[in-house]
């Protein structure tokens, strides 16, 4: 018997990993990123219907309970995420500012 | 030698036009003012001004104003280049002071600084706020400056194609005194006058602000 979270998570994971697939179809995202997405998603459909892979985890780190396993291996990866997001952005930015002083610079007026 | 005067403007149409004149007045006439996508009308007022007039047309903060600034003044072929602001703050008649010691070529970096001499008067947090940006620079650039964040400098035309500036915002002014330490460009301290007109004051650094930019130019060595 399949339980509601059991299906919500599955059909999340199918709906991330085939948008994951459609993205490198179209040169979007990279092999690798790919490859991670699908791996933390496969991961969390294994935990989700085996829970004791978590357990069997949280043993080796020393964790008590293998929910809290999950949880801090979610906050970790959303932690990483957000600081590649963070120099991704920092990089963008660095970039609209050298066209926006090119141009500033090649129209640089200067009355007589 | 060729100097230039290097002034970034954002939103400045009400004290520009006086900037411009007095640095006229004291014999100035390579003027670049970089309009950084104001919303009033400083660019429009700049082209009405024998200066050399740039515009941002996006918004990019204080830092990159200044560098395009300063690029474009190299690309003119300036051999010094002074920064200023746009708001009032500094005196015209104090640039000769603070490009004599490149002239002379004793040093390719001169900082102002108003706690040299007692002439500059100003509210005692933000005294509190300065000595606090002192002791930052002490400890980030392990640089011993008596001021670093007025904004009142001089470049050598070397110094200036030297010094990387990638800080967009207000952490530039603590980047361009970490490159000095980490380059081994040779400076010195000139004292200077900063005045706190009420418009100045209102556009100035809040002690938050501060800390906030601290934390950038932390996380910026963090990622480098």
């Amino acid at each position: 018997m399949i339980s509601l979270i059991q299906l919500i998570v599955v059909l999340v994971a199918v709906v991330a990993v085939i948008k994951a697939i459609a993205n490198y179809n179209k040169k979007r995202m990279a092999l690798l990123s790919l490859i991670l997405w699908c791996a933390i998603w496969i991961g969390a459909v294994i935990v989700i219907f085996i829970p004791k892979v978590s357990f069997f985890f949280a043993n080796i780190l020393g964790i008590g309970r293998g929910a809290d396993f999950v949880v801090y291996v979610s906050i970790i990866i959303l932690f990483y995420l957000m600081f590649r997001i963070y120099v991704k952005i920092d990089n963008v930015e660095k970039n609209v500012t050298k066209i926006v002083r090119e141009t500033a610079i090649k129209k640089a007026k200067k009355k007589k | 030698m060729k100097v230039f005067i290097v002034i970034a403007a954002y939103n400045e149409e009400k004290s520009i036009v006086n900037v411009i004149h007095s640095l006229k007045k004291n014999g100035y006439k390579d003027i670049v003012v970089v309009d950084d996508g104001s919303k009033d009308k400083t660019y429009e007022i700049c082209l009405k001004e024998k200066v050399h007039a740039l515009r941002h047309f996006i918004n990019r903060g204080q830092g990159a104003a200044l560098k395009t600034g300063i690029d474009y003044a190299v690309l003119q072929g300036a051999d010094i280049i002074v920064t200023f602001d746009a708001d009032g703050q500094h005196k015209a008649d104090e640039i000769k002071r603070l490009k004599r010691p490149i002239e002379k070529g004793e040093v390719e970096v001169v900082l102002g600084s108003r706690f040299l001499d007692n002439k500059t008067e100003m509210p005692r947090l933000k005294r509190l706020t300065l000595k606090g940006g002192v002791l930052f620079t002490r400890i980030f650039s392990g640089i011993n400056l008596t001021d670093t964040h007025n904004g009142f400098r001089a470049f050598s035309r070397k110094a200036a194609q030297e010094i990387e500036i990638v800080q967009d915002r207000m952490a530039h002014a603590s980047e361009i005194i970490d490159e000095i330490a980490q380059k081994k460009i040779k400076f010195k301290e000139v004292p200077v006058t900063i005045i706190y007109s009420d418009y100045s004051k209102a556009k100035g650094q809040s002690i938050f602000n501060s800390i906030k930019i601290a934390l950038r130019l932390l996380f910026s060595k963090l990622v480098r």
